[in-house]
């Protein structure tokens, strides 16, 4: 009934995306405020940050949030304010790009694991079971070991691919699970049938229904992919002190200082719940926007 | 002392739980009545038995009597019921009135979106809370109204008086539980019943429903069941607790011509013997015809005509009625060169036109029509919402007859187009790392012929291979052996190159148009995608010219090649999967089961458009079907499959006139007509027993198992396909 109902409606394709996606999706075009904000403060953070987040003043250690601190000060006195304005450039960096790195290759794999089954899907599936068996956290560990440190445009290259490749095998499964009822389609029968190569219908035929669970995947990563920053940093292997990021003020000397200085762990963790939160609104919103179905 | 009170206090609680909610209960494992709460291994008494002897296990002689009495079970009158969507309010049903007496067999017809399973669901008070309303209307059953119960007192109907059963036995059982779990279930819920007593009930019922060896299957699980036996497990759920009425939703409509026989005979016997009205939903006219007391007929949420069934089959008064008896391929009339149809789609309930709904489709719509007509009673006993009703009884209109016969094709009986020789695919199911279970023989050694121009249908039920034949042509699945040769060129050897050549001339269409069209591509990029893969077009302004032309051969408009899937009706799907594969402009197109899951009234117009198309571009099809009618009309030849292996293969006529295999004599008898008069005097269908696993297939003549003719000479030895006379081949020893 819906379907004739919107058979009846105009064309579906609007003329400005962007502002059908605002007029369609008001959260997520709430969330697309919050992680462009986040991505200005990580560009601009020298211009906008009250202080330089790396200044040591003894005279305020541990201040409490004020006028002067409006986040409060850290053990060593430094502006807690600034270092999550200058932390957003870390985490976005590392976090966006790890979890899309990881996701993407993932979502490909499983893609193709179950496009193609039979011995092709055992031997990826092998390597994915040998990949989860490793805790997250000693996979990283040896990938940081192994590639040693790779600075680009100051971001270490290799911890972006330390933390991708833990998130390879899990969204590789999901996206597999998915793949296999999407390969199960007549349509993909259809396409089958009509001689198409295997890159098309992949990429053509497939994809675009894998879409909701690659975006769910690569959101939530994220999360996991801020934190997984902040644990190899604490382990001395990740972003080190002084550099601010947001993991690392949460994982450092604060654990120590918490019950003294709350703040101290209360807004790094509120800019991550903050910028994960935005991240996942944002994925549900693309993804039920990219859905013709939705378009009624 | 402290901890004493408080296991006093929970104790005391539960107790009062377990009476005042008796669905709740924990299940009583004791078998002695008593309700218990189990703390770990060890239990507590916590209430008292619920009911002892006091089960009736079917209603003694006497205390209520038969329909005849006239008693009224349920009446529902004025009923309206809304979905709030996305697309505005859509009416799903309007001004319904639907009287049942007990023990009488209502079926309610229609096709998709008329509102009939909205109506059923409003009845159990199913319908989705959020997003359904029911404005206005009046439900009585059996004295109480259903609209006024609280969700207690609905509860207690439900399964109890009043019992559904879905379409789909596959999906409707829980898999995770034990058969024998899911019929004492409701009988504990519902009539309190201990372990004990449920289980020799549910033994009782499993006979009922004639399942075998009732005691052991109790214990199994949904999955070692097959879908006939299935549907008769959510029977004896349905008929558990003696209900009064009973509502089948679609109830064979999943299921083979040959068990659907099997099952509704058994429910309509089982409607007399224990005096309950039976509430059929169903879009097929077949299955009415001998089943049903009275017949209601739903158009676009509204009642258009009611009455005995006779009535309704041999005169009709609403043109709707007329059309859609007219528009069912039949096997017991002479078949025609075109199949008559209803032309047009049904209105779209979020914006339906006011007055009579049918009357854009009506061939005799008039001016009168732009009002709503009234229910008026007929000359037959029955209603009919129709201006004209009295001018159809008095024999003024009638539909009229399709377009001038079509010369019949002829196909030249030269070289095949498509020759498929000792075609056999195996399955192997494997279990562990590389062990070998068993062998799935789902096509053994199938040869036919397909030539230039013609139609063969491939008929059979499900699990016969009949599909996976289509699959192996294809080349979708690699045959395990034998040879598909397209224009004497052989598609199993082919290498890539070639294959891919091939398959330009080899297409095909799907049967779901839900799922066979990528959710993601609009129309224009689904027709288009081969005309610019292939280069059969120069350019996208050519293609779109292309898709336009061809959309335009499908009775499409143009302007749908901008939509997506989703905003399309069924038929337009359909029409869009045609368009499809005739743009790579092939010769051969497979259809599977192409028009099986359209409504009545689209099936004739996509079966129409086949023809057409077949005609003027000399396409050959290999028609997959289950409905011995539809293959009938449109195919020249027919090959009869059972099991993997072809029983049968000869031209239309001969195979449907004179059947020589046991096994198609059976199966033109199990389908249903839709003439009650034919119907109810024909015998009680013969065919018995399932069909056995094509993982174990039986020895010698696969269907010696449920063959009238079978002797010790059939289970000896496979029997080959040998011509029995011209151009008729049949593998039985017996002809």
């Amino acid at each position: 009934m819906t379907a004739e109902a919107a058979a009846d409606a105009d064309a579906p394709r609007r003329a400005n995306p962007l502002l059908d996606f605002c007029r369609r999706q008001p959260l997520g075009a709430i969330s697309f405020v919050v992680i462009a904000t986040m991505m200005l403060a990580g560009i601009f953070s020298e211009q906008v940050s009250p202080y330089d987040p790396l200044n040591i003043d003894f005279a305020s250690i541990l201040a409490p949030p004020s006028g002067d601190h409006w986040f409060g000060t850290d053990a060593f006195g430094r502006d807690i304010l600034s270092r999550i304005i200058h932390g957003a450039r870390t985490a976005l960096v590392i976090g966006f790009l790890s979890s899309f790195i990881g996701s993407t290759s993932g979502a490909v794999l499983g893609a193709a694991s179950a496009y193609f089954g039979g011995r092709i899907d055992n031997a990826i599936q092998r390597v994915v079971d040998v990949l989860l068996a490793f805790p997250i956290i000693v996979l990283a560990l040896v990938v940081v070991a192994v590639l040693g440190k790779g600075l680009v445009l100051g971001i270490d290259a290799n911890l972006i691919v330390a933390i991708a490749i833990p998130i390879v095998p899990k969204v590789a499964r999901v996206v597999r699970a998915a793949a296999l009822s999407v390969r199960a389609m007549p349509y993909v029968d259809a396409a089958r049938a009509a001689g198409y190569g295997n890159l098309r219908i992949i990429c053509r035929h497939m994809a675009p229904n894998l879409v909701a669970p690659y975006l769910i995947m690569l959101t939530a990563y994220i999360a996991q992919a801020i934190l997984l920053e902040a644990s190899l940093s604490f382990l001395g292997l990740g972003v080190t002190e002084p550099t601010a990021a947001w993991g690392l003020m949460l994982s450092g000397n604060a654990s120590d200082f918490f019950r003294e200085a709350p703040w101290m762990i209360l807004f790094p963790g509120l800019a991550i719940s903050l910028a994960v939160f935005a991240f996942s609104l944002f994925g549900d919103a693309l993804r039920d926007w990219l859905d013709p179905r939705f378009k009624t | 002392m402290f901890l004493a009170s408080w296991i006093a206090a929970i104790l005391a609680a539960a107790a009062r739980f377990a009476k005042s909610h008796p669905e709740r209960r924990a299940v009583n494992r004791e078998g002695d009545g008593y309700m218990r709460l189990w703390l770990g291994r060890y239990s507590v008494k916590i209430a008292e038995p619920m009911s002892e002897g006091t089960i009736v296990y079917d209603r003694p002689a006497g205390e209520e009597t038969r329909g005849s009495d006239g008693r009224e079970l349920l009446s529902v009158t004025d009923l309206h019921v809304q979905f709030e969507t996305s697309g505005g309010v859509v009416r799903a049903v309007e001004g319904l009135s639907l009287r049942v007496r007990r023990g009488e067999i209502v079926a309610v017809v229609g096709e998709s979106g008329s509102g009939k399973s909205v109506t059923a669901l409003s009845i159990m008070r199913l319908l989705p809370r959020h997003t359904a309303r029911i404005p206005s209307g009046r439900i009585v059953f059996d004295g109480k109204s259903l609209l006024d119960l609280d969700d207690e007192g609905m509860r207690e109907i439900r399964g109890r008086d009043v019992s559904m059963i879905f379409q789909e036995p596959m999906t409707s059982l829980n898999p995770i539980l034990t058969i024998g779990l899911q019929i004492t279930e409701p009988l504990q819920i519902h009539l309190g019943m201990d372990d004990g007593a449920a289980r020799a009930r549910a033994v009782e019922l499993m006979r009922l429903v004639g399942i075998p060896d009732a005691e052991r299957r109790l214990t199994q699980y949904p999955h070692q069941f097959s879908g006939g036996m299935r549907q008769r497990v959510m029977i004896a759920i349905g008929l558990a607790c003696n209900p009064k009425l009973i509502i089948a939703d679609e109830p064979t409509t999943a299921l083979d011509v040959t068990i659907q026989a099997q099952i509704l005979e058994l429910m309509r016997d089982l409607s007399r013997r224990l005096d309950i009205a039976l509430i059929i939903i169903t879009h097929n006219l077949g299955i009415v015809a001998r089943y049903a007391d009275r017949v209601v007929v739903m158009y676009a949420a509204r009642r258009v005509e009611e009455g005995p069934a006779e009535a309704i089959f041999h005169r009709p008064r609403h043109p709707y009625t007329m059309g859609l008896l007219r528009s069912v391929p039949r096997l017991d009339r002479p078949r025609g060169e075109k199949l008559e149809t209803i032309e047009g789609l049904p209105p779209n309930l979020a914006h339906a036109p006011p007055g009579c709904r049918f009357a854009p489709r009506c061939p005799h719509a008039i001016a009168a029509c732009v009002s709503e007509p009234p229910l008026v009673a007929t000359d037959t006993g029955g209603l009919s919402a129709c201006w004209r009703a009295d001018e159809i009884a008095a024999g003024k209109i009638a539909w009229p007859a399709a377009g001038a016969a079509a010369p019949a094709v002829t196909p030249d009986r030269g070289a095949p187009l498509l020759a498929v020789r000792g075609l056999t695919k195996h399955f192997a199911v494997r279990s562990g790392l590389r062990g070998v279970r068993g062998l799935v023989r789902a096509v053994e050694d199938v040869s036919f012929d397909v030539h230039a121009g013609e139609t063969v249908g491939l008929v059979g039920e499900s699990g016969c291979g009949k599909t996976t034949v289509g699959r192996l042509i294809l080349r979708l699945e690699d045959p395990t052996a034998g040879e598909v040769r397209l224009d004497g060129e052989d598609l199993v050897t082919a290498s890539a190159a070639e294959l891919t050549a091939m398959r330009r001339r080899v297409q095909v269409i799907f049967q779901d148009p839900y799922s066979s069209l990528n959710p993601r591509m609009t129309v224009g990029q689904i027709v288009g995608e081969p005309l610019s893969v292939y280069r059969i077009e120069p350019n996208a302004a050519a293609v779109r010219e292309r898709v336009a032309r061809l959309l335009g051969q499908v009775g499409l408009r143009p302007e749908l090649a901008g939509r997506y899937p989703h905003q399309l009706s069924g038929g337009q799907r359909q029409r869009v999967g045609i368009a499809r594969a005739l743009a790579m402009e092939p010769r051969f197109i497979v259809c599977d089961e192409a028009v099986s899951a359209l409504d009545v009234s689209i099936q004739g117009q996509i079966i129409n458009l086949l023809e057409e198309l077949q005609r003027s571009y000399d396409l050959a099809y290999l028609f997959i079907a289950h409905d011995l009618a539809v293959v009938r009309h449109i195919a020249s030849r027919v090959v009869v499959m059972y099991l993997g292996r072809v029983m049968e293969i000869a031209d239309r006529d001969a195979i449907y006139r004179e059947p020589l295999h046991p096994y198609t004599r059976l199966l033109l008898d199990a389908a249903p007509v839709p003439d009650p008069t034919v119907e109810k005097a024909r015998a009680p269908r013969l065919i018995q027993g399932e069909l056995p696993s094509a993982l174990a297939p039986p020895a010698g003549c696969v269907f010696h198992t449920r063959c009238p003719m079978a002797d010790a000479d059939c289970r000896a030895a496979v029997p080959a396909l040998r011509e029995v006379r011209p151009g008729h081949l049949a593998a039985c020893i017996k002809v």
